[in-house]
């Protein structure tokens, strides 16, 4: 007999609304990126391995599980889920720095594909605009706050057209912001690559509008977003509890990303300093974009 | 409802062609779903503990709404606002209108108790329930959930549940959501308007004109 407990466990990592685009999406990755491990054989890969696969696997985890339903019918969860999807995710992701173990599991035909895309003048245009400092910076913002308009949030929980464009692009968006944050190739490698002290200011402008967003969600006397109560919560809690806890969510770690960032970017920056010293040159990356 | 960021949204998809919605008619005052949420379809138990399905009240203007009996709250009131917005309804048009008030909690609803429920807010308000697997499958269609919380000494437990009330026209088409901030002249004007609507349907399909023209004349989605 098949143990009912276990079977309910097995049942919590299935996905509430399935996505197959994004599962497929999400395996093809894993699989060109432990490839990629395999045929570069590098013990120096681990610790960024550490960090992608554990990106990933949270990434995946909030859209295709049961945290998936918890976020859609519990607005501290569907915070926590944000979190993941913009700061956490992205962040282990562009830190573990992966383009190389990418291109390396890649087949040929995609590694082509990939590189007439990336080559091509409207893409390599709209990457431009979309990873110009101040312009990522207000994307970054902009968007959490734009998905918070308590109108906007009412559609998107509702509509699940809306919901999934809200999941991805807060993704998408993270994905671009942090890579353009932690970008380790020394400064004006490429044209996106910044230097080091302008990516410290974009990430401490985007502190303030956070905590001020999550402060206000956590400190506010109503209930801002009557959205759960019109499609029930997943379990009964004070509409309030709800509310606070996902303020604070919004405010205090998203707020501290930022810090931990910039000590990251303090790292390479000495990093390259001491390389710049030295007398060996610094390896040159094959990181593409 | 400000809709101006959602006009916005509408707007991408309008040029991502995967929606077009027609912005002539006056706004209704409850939340428009029309095309967002699927047509009306469950396989519930009715008062009688006989098997229903959706096409048990076709025809009618039906207003879901998912709660439990032993709620003090939210229940309560809604039930009450909509049967104050019916009774100022003519008598032929309250005719047109279905109340199915389903209840998450069949542990503590068996049919004899949701009829005797029901009972107080008249004859136009019918009590549904079903097993967990009906009723998650119902609340899923329409991206709603319940949860029950822990048992107190005296058994009682609290229910976590919908508040809104899902309106669907004769066809069974899902129009309007009323949340808790509509009043019962909203409620009610907003009934008037879909069952005249409906009766024009209706008159137009017995006078042999096209039904589908009709149909759209009237706003309705064609949800698939």
């Amino acid at each position: 007999m098949v143990d009912e407990g276990l079977l309910s466990w097995l049942r919590l990592l299935l996905p509430w609304e399935p996505l197959w685009p994004l599962i497929a999406t999400f395996m093809l990755v894993l699989a060109i990126y432990v490839r990629g491990l395999g045929r570069r054989s590098q013990l120096s890969d681990m610790p960024g391995a550490l960090g992608f696969l554990t990106g990933l696997a949270m990434m995946y985890a909030v859209m295709q599980t049961h945290l998936d339903y918890l976020a859609q019918y519990m607005f501290f969860v569907h915070r926590g889920q944000h979190l993941v999807l913009h700061h956490l995710g992205p962040f282990l992701i562009a830190l573990s720095a992966p383009s190389a173990v990418l291109a390396a599991g890649s087949p040929n035909w995609l590694r082509a594909a990939w590189q007439r895309l990336a080559g091509s003048l409207p893409v390599r245009a709209i990457y431009r605009v979309v990873q110009q400092p101040v312009i990522a910076g207000l994307l970054f913002v902009g968007l959490i706050y734009f998905w918070l308009i308590p109108s906007v949030h009412f559609d998107a929980m509702l509509n699940a057209r809306y919901y999934w464009l809200m999941n991805l692009s807060m993704a998408i968006d993270g994905l671009l912001f942090w890579w353009l944050m932690l970008d380790p190739r020394p400064p004006g490698a490429t044209p996106v690559t910044r230097g080091i002290g302008v990516r410290i200011a974009v990430l401490c402008a985007v502190m303030p509008p956070q905590i001020l967003l999550g402060a206000w969600i956590a400190l506010s006397r109503d209930v801002i977003f009557d959205v759960y109560a019109v499609c029930g919560r997943a379990w009964p809690i004070s509409p309030m509890v709800d509310q606070q806890l996902g303020g604070l969510l919004t405010w205090i770690p998203a707020a501290m990303m930022s810090v931990l960032a910039t000590l990251v970017l303090l790292r390479l920056h000495f990093r390259n300093e001491r390389a710049r010293r030295s007398p060996t040159p610094y390896p040159a990356t094959s990181e593409a974009l | 409802m400000n809709t101006r960021p959602l006009r916005l949204i509408s707007l991408l998809f309008l040029v991502a062609g995967l929606t077009a919605c027609g912005e002539s008619e006056p706004p209704w005052r409850g939340h428009d779903i029309t095309g967002v949420m699927p047509e009306l379809d469950y396989n519930l138990v009715d008062e009688n503990s006989e098997p229903v399905s959706a096409g048990a009240y076709a025809g009618k203007v039906r207003l879901l709404f998912f709660g439990f009996t032993h709620c003090p709250d939210i229940c309560p009131v809604t039930l009450g606002r909509l049967k104050a917005a019916i009774a100022t309804l003519e008598p032929a048009q309250r005719e047109r209108i279905r109340v199915l008030f389903v209840s998450v909690d069949p542990e503590r609803d068996p049919p004899e108790v949701l009829r005797r429920y029901t009972d107080n807010f008249g004859d136009r308000f019918i009590g549904l329930t079903g097993s967990q697997a009906q009723l998650r499958e119902l609340t899923k269609r329409y991206r709603v959930t319940y949860g029950y919380g822990e048992k107190d000494k005296n058994g009682f437990y609290p229910v976590s549940h919908s508040s809104a009330v899902f309106v669907f026209d004769p066809q069974g088409n899902a129009r309007l959501l009323f949340n808790q901030s509509l009043t019962v002249t909203d409620i009610a004007a907003d009934l008037e308007r879909l069952i005249d609507a409906g009766a024009t349907v209706e008159t137009r399909a017995k006078g042999r004109k096209v039904v589908a023209q009709a149909a759209t004349g009237a706003g309705t989605a064609n949800y698939p």
